[in-house]
C-alpha cells in the first residue's frame, strides 16, 4: 500500500485526513464558511423521526425559490434507533458533491451531537432541543416538543425543524405551505392542518431566531423557480432500464441495490416489466439469463456480496454469449461489511469474477444524468454484444440526489438484436465480428441452442479441441471489438495539464468542485465512465502528464492497478477512503493541496 | 419407434449401454410426438449431469445451463415467452442437492413448467459418489461404510409444498412413463415428475430388477385430488408406489401472476417501451 516517494493521502476512521509522508500541523478538517446563498444544512437524528420528510419538504421549497438542491444521507444499518444524518446542500449554481461543510445543524438528542461532532464547527448554528454536553458552541436551545406537541404532537417535531430552518433563512412563507399541502395530499384535512400549523410555529421561531442575530443568515434567492428534475441515483437507474427496455428482473434484496428492484416492483405493472424476488443471488442471476435467452431484456441488482454469489453465472454468460445487464450498487467488504455505506471496493470483484476468460463491460456512471445513461446503454451494450454488462454504482451515488435539465426518453424503442432464425441456424456461427446473430426459441424455424460447455457452432458439447481454440479466439475478438468502441473517459480541464487526477464513477462531482475551488492550473481531471475495457486511444493523451494522481474510494487504490497493468501508469500520488463515506470536497482539496506543496518543493 | 421430428442427427451419446437415460430420451419424445408440439416451440432445459446432457440428444431448443440451476432459467424462459412448452430434465442431484434450494421456490412460484428428474440414486458423472436420494446403508467412494443421511423424499416435498403435480414413474416402463410424462406436460402449473432410473455402472443395488420388485402403481382409485392421501402414499417406502399422486387444476401459474399477459401471450422480444408513460413517470421529478 505504501510506496517509497509517492504520497498516498488517506483518511481515517474519524473521516480526518491523515497524510503519509507529510510533518507539519496544519488544520486538515473541512472548513465552515457559509456564503449568502450558497448552503449547507445538516440533520442529524435517529432512524425513525422523519428526518427525510424534511429533507423532501425542503428540497421542494428551495427549487420553488430558485436554488439548485443536492441532499445525501448517511446512516446505520437498522430500521429504528441508532444515529444518521441527512446533508442538504443549496446554492445558485449546480451542486452535486458532498461536503464536510456545516452551516446550520438541526441535532435531534445528544447522541445525533456526539455522532457529528466531527462535523461541527466554530462557525456551525447547531440547533436542538435541551441537549447538554457535547455541543457547547454556537448551541441554540429550541423547545422543539413542546412546540410539537402545541401544534398537535410530539410527531410534528420534523415539521417544526422544517419550519425553523425556512423562517431562518426568511424563505416564503406560501412556498413552504403549498409544498406541505402537496405532500400530505390525500391525508385528512386534520392531518394536513397539524402539519401546517406545526410549520406555521417552526417558521414563526426561526424569523424571531433571525431578527434577534442569534441566527445572522439569510437566502438570497438567485432567480425563478428552478424547472430541473431532482432525482437520486436510484431513481435514475430505475428510469434508465426502462428507457434501456427492461422488461424483466429478478433480484434479491440487497442495500444499497434494493431501492431499483422495488421502484421497478411498483412500477412494473404500469410498464409490462416482469419483476421477481429470486430465493438467492444465484437463482436470480441464472432466472436473468434464462430471460435474454427466451428474448426478454433482463436486470439483477445486488451489491458485492450478492454479486459474488452470482459470478457463477456470470462466467455462463460469458462461454453461452448470452446478454446479461447487473446493477453492482457497492458497499463496503469484505463480507458483510457496513451495510448501508459506500464504497467503491468491488471493481475488482466485478472486473475478475467469473472462472475463465469472457468478455465483459464495466459501466460506472458518475452522477445521476450519467446513472440514466448508462442503465440504458448497458441493455444496448448486453445485446449488442452478447455479453455481460455491469453497472458499478455505490450507496452514495444511489441514495443522494441531485438536479437534472432532463432525462431525455429516446423517440423509439431500443433497437434488438434478435433475429429470426432459418432452418439451418446456428446459434455460435463464426462470423466476421465474432458475433453470431442472436435467435430466440420461437422466433424462426431454427432451433435456438444454449450451452455452458465448450460448445461447436451449433451449441453442442464439444471437446475437439481445435474448436475449443475457436471459441476461445471468438470469445476474445468480441472483447477487441468492445475495447474499439469503447466510451473515452472525460476530460475535466486544460487539455495540456501536466498534473492529471483520474478518478471514476461516483467521485466524479466531488472532482469537479474540489478543483474548480482551488484555483490551480496545470491541473485535469480524467474521469471514467466505462472502466473496462479501457478506450486505448486515450493512451496517447497520457504522455504529456508528468503526475498522476488517483482518487478512488477503497483502500488499496484498485483502479489505479488496472491502469498501471494495462497502461503503464506509475502513480505519484493516491488519494483513497474507505471508511465507509464518501470523500468530501475539502478532504479532496486538502489532499489536492497537500499534492501542489509537494510538487513545489521539489 | 419411429423415426420422429425429435431425433438429433449423427449425435454421439455419452451414455452407458443399458442406460436407463436411454428410456427416459424415447419416453419423452414419444410424449412430444403425441402433443403434436413443434420443436422449435419447446425448450428442454437441464444443468449438468449424465441425465442433463439429454438436451443435446433431442431436436428441440435448449438451454443446458449450470449444474443445479436448470429451474430460475427455465421459469424465466416461460415467463419471457409463455407461448414455449419448457420441459426441465435433468438428475437427482442437478434438482435435488445442488438445486435444492430452486426446487422449493420453483414450487412456489407455479410455473407452467414440467421437470423429469432422472432419479438413480446416485451420481454418474463423478463416477459413483452418493446422492440426496441414496438409500440408507449404500456405499459408494465417498460413504465407504453406507449412507447413514437420510434420503431425500422428493415426493413428500413437493406435495408439502403444495406443488401443483407430482407423479413418478420408473423409465422400465416406458409406455407408462409417457403417459405420465404427457399428463404432467398438459397439466397447467408447475410438474414434477420423479423417474427412477437404474445406472447399470454405479449402482449395483437400486437396480431394473431392483426397482421392478419394490415399485407398484397407485391403484385405479386414488384420489389425485387429496393432498393428505397423496402424501401418506408419497412416506411408502416398503414397496414404491408409482403414478400421479396429487395433481391440481386450475391454480393460478407464475406467469399469469406477473400480470404481464393480461392481454395475450406476445413474448417479451415483441414489448416496446411504454415512452409515454416513462416521460410522464419522469415529469413527477420535476418540481
Amino acid at each position: 500500500l505504501h510506496r517509497n516517494k509517492s504520497l498516498l493521502v488517506f483518511i481515517n476512521k474519524f473521516g480526518l485526513l491523515y497524510i503519509k509522508n507529510l510533518t507539519g500541523g496544519q488544520d486538515m478538517t473541512a472548513s465552515s464558511a457559509p456564503e449568502k446563498n450558497n448552503f449547507v444544512i445538516v440533520l442529524a437524528g435517529e432512524a425513525g423521526q422523519g428526518v427525510q420528510a424534511i429533507v423532501t419538504l425542503l428540497t421542494k421549497a428551495f427549487k420553488q425559490e430558485g436554488f439548485y438542491v443536492f441532499a445525501a444521507h448517511e446512516f446505520m444499518s437498522r430500521v429504528r434507533g441508532g444515529s444518521n444524518s441527512s446533508l442538504l446542500r443549496i446554492g445558485a449554481q449546480p451542486v452535486c458533491a458532498w461536503t464536510g461543510r456545516n452551516d446550520l445543524c438541526f441535532v435531534f438528542d445528544d447522541k445525533a451531537a456526539n455522532h457529528l461532532k466531527n462535523r461541527i464547527y466554530p462557525d456551525t448554528f447547531v440547533l436542538g432541543d435541551g441537549l447538554k454536553g457535547t455541543v457547547e458552541q454556537h448551541f441554540i436551545d429550541v423547545p422543539l416538543a413542546r412546540m410539537a406537541k402545541e401544534a398537535g404532537g410530539t410527531i410534528l417535531i420534523n415539521m417544526i425543524v422544517a419550519g425553523i430552518i425556512w423562517g431562518i433563512l426568511g424563505g416564503r412563507k406560501e412556498i413552504i405551505e403549498d409544498v406541505v399541502r402537496s405532500f400530505f395530499s390525500g391525508k385528512t384535512a386534520e392531518i394536513i392542518d397539524n402539519n401546517l400549523t406545526a410549520v406555521r410555529s417552526g417558521i414563526a421561531a426561526g424569523a424571531e431566531l433571525k431578527r434577534s442575530g442569534q441566527t445572522p443568515l439569510s437566502l438570497a434567492p438567485p432567480g425563478a423557480q428552478r424547472q430541473d428534475l431532482h432525482l437520486t441515483g436510484t431513481e435514475a437507474f430505475t428510469m434508465g432500464a426502462i428507457a434501456g427496455g427492461c422488461n424483466f428482473v429478478s433480484a434479491y434484496p440487497m442495500s444499497p441495490a434494493s431501492g431499483v428492484y422495488t421502484a421497478l416492483a411498483k412500477h412494473g405493472r404500469n410498464f409490462g416489466i416482469i419483476v421477481e424476488q429470486a430465493e438467492d443471488e444465484i437463482s436470480a442471476a441464472n432466472m436473468v439469463i434464462g430471460a435474454w435467452y427466451a428474448g426478454a431484456r433482463a436486470l439483477t441488482t445486488t451489491s458485492g456480496g450478492g454479486f459474488a454469489l452470482m459470478t457463477e453465472a456470470l462466467s455462463l454468460a460469458g462461454v453461452t454469449e448470452t446478454p446479461m445487464v447487473i446493477l453492482l450498487a457497492q458497499r463496503p467488504a469484505p463480507a458483510t461489511g457496513l451495510a448501508t455505506r459506500t464504497e467503491q471496493g468491488d471493481l475488482n470483484l466485478a472486473l475478475y469474477g467469473g472462472h475463465g476468460e469472457f468478455p465483459r463491460i464495466l459501466l460506472a456512471p458518475g452522477n445521476p444524468e450519467q446513472v440514466f445513461a448508462h442503465a440504458q446503454n448497458a441493455f444496448y451494450l448486453a445485446d449488442t454484444y452478447q455479453v455481460p454488462v455491469i453497472v458499478l454504482t455505490d450507496q452514495y451515488l444511489m441514495d443522494s440526489s441531485c438536479d437534472v435539465a432532463n432525462l431525455a426518453v429516446p423517440d423509439t424503442s431500443p433497437a434488438t438484436t434478435v433475429v429470426k432464425t432459418a432452418a439451418d441456424y446456428q446459434r455460435y456461427a463464426f462470423t466476421e465480428t465474432a458475433i453470431s446473430p442472436r435467435g430466440v426459441p420461437g422466433l424462426g424455424e431454427g432451433l435456438v441452442a444454449f450451452d455452458s460447455h465448450e460448445h461447436d457452432e451449433d451449441g453442442h458439447i464439444s471437446e475437439d479441441l481445435d474448436m475449443r481454440l475457436k471459441m476461445v479466439e471468438k470469445r476474445s475478438r468480441k472483447l477487441q471489438l468492445i475495447a474499439e468502441n469503447a466510451m473515452p473517459p472525460d476530460w475535466i480541464g486544460p487539455e495540456d495539464a501536466g498534473n492529471l487526477i483520474i478518478c471514476w464513477g461516483s467521485t466524479l462531482e466531488i472532482a469537479r468542485e474540489a478543483v474548480a475551488g482551488l484555483d490551480l492550473k496545470n491541473i485535469a481531471i480524467m474521469h471514467f465512465q466505462q472502466v473496462f475495457p479501457l478506450h486505448e486511444e486515450t493512451r496517447k493523451r497520457l504522455r504529456k502528464v508528468s503526475s498522476f494522481i488517483l482518487l478512488e474510494g477503497n483502500p488499496a487504490g484498485q483502479f489505479g492497478g488496472l491502469l498501471k497493468q494495462y497502461w503503464g501508469i506509475d502513480w505519484k500520488h493516491r488519494i483513497l477512503k474507505c471508511n465507509g463515506l464518501q470523500f468530501s470536497v475539502e478532504e479532496v482539496q486538502t489532499a489536492l493541496r497537500k499534492i501542489v506543496e509537494q510538487e513545489v518543493k521539489k | 419407434m419411429n423415426q420422429t421430428c425429435f431425433d438429433s442427427k449423427d449425435t454421439d451419446i455419452s451414455w452407458c449401454p443399458g442406460c436407463g437415460n436411454f428410456s427416459i430420451l424415447k419416453a419423452i419424445k414419444q410424449t412430444l410426438v403425441e402433443l403434436e408440439l413443434s420443436p422449435n416451440k419447446v425448450v428442454m432445459v437441464s444443468g449438468i449431469g449424465q441425465a442433463a446432457k439429454l438436451p443435446h440428444y433431442i431436436s428441440t431448443n435448449f438451454f443446458n445451463g449450470l449444474h443445479g440451476r436448470a429451474l430460475p432459467p427455465a421459469t424465466a424462459i416461460k415467463a419471457a415467452n409463455p407461448n414455449l412448452t419448457v420441459v426441465v430434465t435433468s438428475g437427482d442431484g442437478d434438482m435435488y442437492g445442488e438445486g435444492g434450494n430452486h426446487f422449493i421456490h420453483t414450487i412456489r412460484r407455479n410455473p407452467d413448467i414440467t421437470s423429469l428428474i432422472h432419479n438413480n440414486m446416485v451420481y454418474g458423472l463423478t463416477k459413483g459418489q452418493s446422492s440426496p436420494t441414496s438409500l440408507k446403508g449404500f456405499q459408494t467412494p465417498d460413504h465407504l461404510q453406507g449412507v447413514t443421511n437420510e434420503p431425500l423424499n422428493p415426493l413428500a416435498l413437493a406435495i408439502s409444498l403444495n406443488a401443483s403435480f407430482v407423479a413418478r414413474c420408473f423409465a422400465g416402463d416406458i409406455p407408462q412413463t409417457s403417459a405420465i410424462i404427457k399428463k404432467a406436460i398438459q397439466h397447467k402449473g408447475y410438474s414434477i415428475v420423479d423417474i427412477f432410473q437404474p445406472c447399470v455402472t454405479f449402482n449395483q443395488v437400486n437396480t431394473f430388477r431392483w426397482f421392478k420388485e419394490n415399485t407398484y402403481y397407485l391403484e385405479s382409485d386414488h384420489d389425485t385430488k387429496n393432498r393428505v392421501a397423496a402424501f401418506q402414499r408419497a412416506l411408502e417406502t416398503d414397496r414404491l408406489p408409482l403414478g400421479i399422486f396429487f395433481e391440481e387444476a386450475g391454480r393460478p401459474t407464475f406467469e399469469e401472476n406477473t400480470g404481464v399477459y393480461k392481454n395475450g401471450l406476445t413474448p417479451l422480444y415483441e414489448h416496446k417501451v411504454e415512452r409515454e408513460k416513462l416521460r410522464a413517470l419522469i415529469e413527477q421529478y420535476r418540481t
